[in-house]
């Protein structure tokens, strides 16, 4: 939280910023191997198209980084992916029309969330435990609404999957994109200028200084896991508009996904610590390791699992490293 | 389990006997596995008649617990763990690479039902699920990461391993010897219960007749002042997650030789949830300091029991996630001192002071 430079070194770099300017020399190193070792890859649409393939995963990400810094955890994100896709594909089918099942799905997402904010709080359960249930549910009502995958076809979701939105220079982006950008920027808007920002920092760095210093722990705990379910309804939103269907087993796994996207990004799992840049770049290694593999061709999908864990290992071993040396 | 715990359950010292047994921390997930037993008959007939045929017992009652036997395996290691106040979400990735390698080293044997190889390959497994254990515990306890970040790693990395282990195909063995560990009998019974016996009365003996057991709670109660009064808290944290790594790998032999196959992608999957679910409803809090193996074996035998309830009553299958997301709530919940504080409190001691909430001090380096 401190500014705290290194006293006795040349290079004046803040520690906090250390995480993400690592993460970000990563990534700069990856996309420069990348663009050395394959033909066609240094080009700008392969970070678009690392964008459009993981715009959901970005958005989910986002709500994640709130919950992480304020010192929580969330394992339900992927289910309430899965629901969200699944209750916008069946109530398209049953004829609604897409702007009110939009909303539906977004209110449902941030109830789900609202409701796990206030168990962890009042009953003080552990977070872990309790978005576990939450997992548990969203995933279950999943399979109670249909076991199979169910298409989309509505006109609007269509639109959005198939729109291109030229950038020029023979790039485009999908609205997803554009979707989750305007998340970012409104994510980062309130966690780095807004008071509600500065309450989610403080919560995760110390929860009983923060009470006694009368900030409302409890509404922030609260608006962190309804943010964090409201960002997985999106997601799963923009999931539908990519997968154009609904599916309870769309985004198995995915709040692993999520939280290593969040760790890799600098955000310390301890709380209280990170910036939602380093979340963005967090997802945009974990897309890039995907596109190298599939670039080399010869390297089986389940590499991405291994390599990413063993980056999982890494940044939590420096994460390690640098609150040792804060102390 | 028989000896007394350190943190007693409160009111129940000086109740009378019918109290006592209300009051006993294995009263209620009895209650709920009797229930849900008592529920099956009305749907399957002969639901409790055990028979023996060929020299073989066979039954739904020795169906559910052949069928729950990984999962009281993976449970009990889990147990320990989360005695600790550690959890370790890694058993699932565990289960896949123990099955994939002992399936790997058997399907390259010339002679599949060879007992010497098959022993050797399980050996392996065992010994690599060891490793992984152990690699768990140096970073809980050597580096000091929060447990369930430490074995998230290896979540995420270990099914990527099992895959590469199967270089993503579902290996298929034919080994009668193997097929013995999950699907066979010994002595009229099935050999796996064999095993969950053999090693529940392991586990019972090194933590309640030994001290281990005490070390374990007094290093999830409080690990630095456990540390100051001379335990070696770092020893014994790295000896229960290389244990539940132990029971994990031992667990995915079974299920691999229940099926004659590892497949890297689905062995395993999800089963550290059933195991953290069987370990909280069995009555370990999460916050570590005290264990039940008796509530966890119970447990892991209220959730097999659940599932095979919901397939004979005819729901779907799938809302099996629906029923226990409903009963981890209501298990934590119950468990939870704030929530009994807030709904139960108010009845019984209106104007009573709350006792302030101890503050435990984690490990930390």
């Amino acid at each position: 939280m401190t500014v705290a430079t290194v006293p006795g070194r040349k290079a004046r770099v803040p520690r906090r910023y250390v995480p993400v300017l690592v993460t970000a020399a990563l990534f700069l190193a990856m996309f420069a191997a990348g663009g050395i070792r394959y033909e066609g890859f240094a080009t700008g649409q392969i970070i678009l198209n690392v964008f459009i393939d993981n715009a959901f995963l970005l958005v989910v990400a986002v709500g994640m980084t709130f919950v992480i810094l304020a010192g929580g955890i969330d394992l339900s994100v992927g289910s309430v992916v899965a629901l969200s896709t699944m209750v916008a594909a069946t109530l398209l089918k049953q004829g609604w029309s897409p702007w009110p099942v939009m909303m539906l799905v977004l209110l449902i997402g941030a109830v789900l969330g609202l409701g796990m904010g206030a168990i962890i709080h009042y009953f003080e359960i552990q977070p872990f435990i309790v978005t576990l249930a939450g997992m548990f549910l969203a995933r279950g009502l999943c399979y109670t609404i249909g076991a199979r995958s169910i298409p989309v076809d509505d006109p609007v979701f269509t639109a959005f999957a198939q729109t291109r939105i030229d950038l020029g220079a023979d790039m485009w982006i999908s609205p997803g994109v554009v979707v989750a950008a305007a998340v970012v920027v409104a994510a980062a808007y309130t966690l780095h200028h807004t008071r509600l920002g500065r309450n989610v920092y403080a919560t995760g760095g110390n929860e009983q200084s923060a009470l006694l210093m009368g900030l409302p722990v409890a509404r922030t705990k609260i608006a962190v896991y309804t943010i964090s379910g409201f960002c997985s309804a999106l997601g799963g939103l923009v999931l539908s508009f990519y997968m154009l269907s609904g599916y309870g087993l769309h985004a198995v796994g995915m709040e692993l996904d999520a939280i290593g996207a969040v760790v890799i990004g600098g955000t310390l799992l301890t709380g209280g610590s990170g910036y939602l840049f380093g979340t963005v770049l967090g997802v945009l290694v974990l897309g890039l390791i995907q596109t190298i593999i599939s670039f080399e061709g010869t390297l089986s999908s389940w590499w991405t699992r291994i390599l990413i864990g063993l980056l999982l290992f890494v940044f939590i071993l420096m994460q390690r490293l640098i609150t040792a040396r804060r102390r | 389990m028989t000896a007394p715990s350190p943190a007693p359950a409160s009111g129940s010292a000086s109740a009378s006997p019918g109290r006592r047994l209300l009051g006993h921390r294995l009263f209620w997930p009895a209650v709920i596995l009797v229930a849900l037993l008592l529920i099956n008959p009305v749907f399957t007939d002969g639901f409790f008649r055990v028979e023996l045929k060929d020299g073989h017992l066979y039954g739904s009652l020795i169906d559910i617990v052949r069928f729950g036997a990984p999962l009281i395996l993976v449970a009990l290691g889990m147990t320990l763990v989360i005695a600790t106040r550690g959890i370790d979400l890694s058993v699932g990735s565990v289960v896949a690479i123990s099955g994939a390698l002992a399936c790997l080293r058997i399907s390259d044997l010339g002679d599949q039902n060879s007992a010497g190889g098959v022993l050797a390959a399980a050996g392996v497994a065992l010994a690599l699920s060891v490793a992984l254990g152990a690699w768990n515990g140096l970073l809980v306890a050597g580096v000091g990461v929060q447990p369930i970040i430490a074995t998230l790693i290896l979540m995420v990395a270990g099914r990527g391993l099992a895959q590469l282990i199967t270089d993503g195909q579902i290996i298929t063995v034919n080994s009668a010897p193997y097929k013995l560990i999950g699907g066979g009998y010994w002595l009229t019974l099935p050999f796996g219960i064999v095993i969950v016996l053999a090693v529940l009365a392991l586990t019972a003996f090194l933590t309640r007749r030994l001290a281990l057991g005490l070390l374990i709670e007094s290093v999830g109660g409080n690990a630095e002042a456990s540390r100051l009064a001379g335990i070696g808290a770092r020893g014994v944290i790295l000896t229960v997650y290389t244990f539940c790594a132990l029971c994990a790998g031992i667990a995915g032999l079974m299920i691999s030789s229940n099926v004659s196959s590892a497949d890297g992608n689905n062995a395993g999957l999800w089963i550290e949830l059933d195991a953290i679910l069987a370990v909280v409803i069995g009555g370990t809090p999460l916050s570590g300091g005290r264990f039940s193996l008796g509530g966890t074996v119970l447990g892991a035998l209220i959730i097999q029991t659940l599932t095979t309830t919901i397939y004979s009553i005819g729901v779907p299958p799938e809302t099996t996630l629906l029923f226990k997301a409903l009963v981890v709530t209501v298990v934590c919940l119950v468990q939870s001192p704030a929530f009994r504080a807030k709904v139960f409190h108010r009845r019984r001691r209106p104007a009573g002071a709350s006792p302030v909430a101890e503050e435990k001090v984690g490990v930390s380096a």
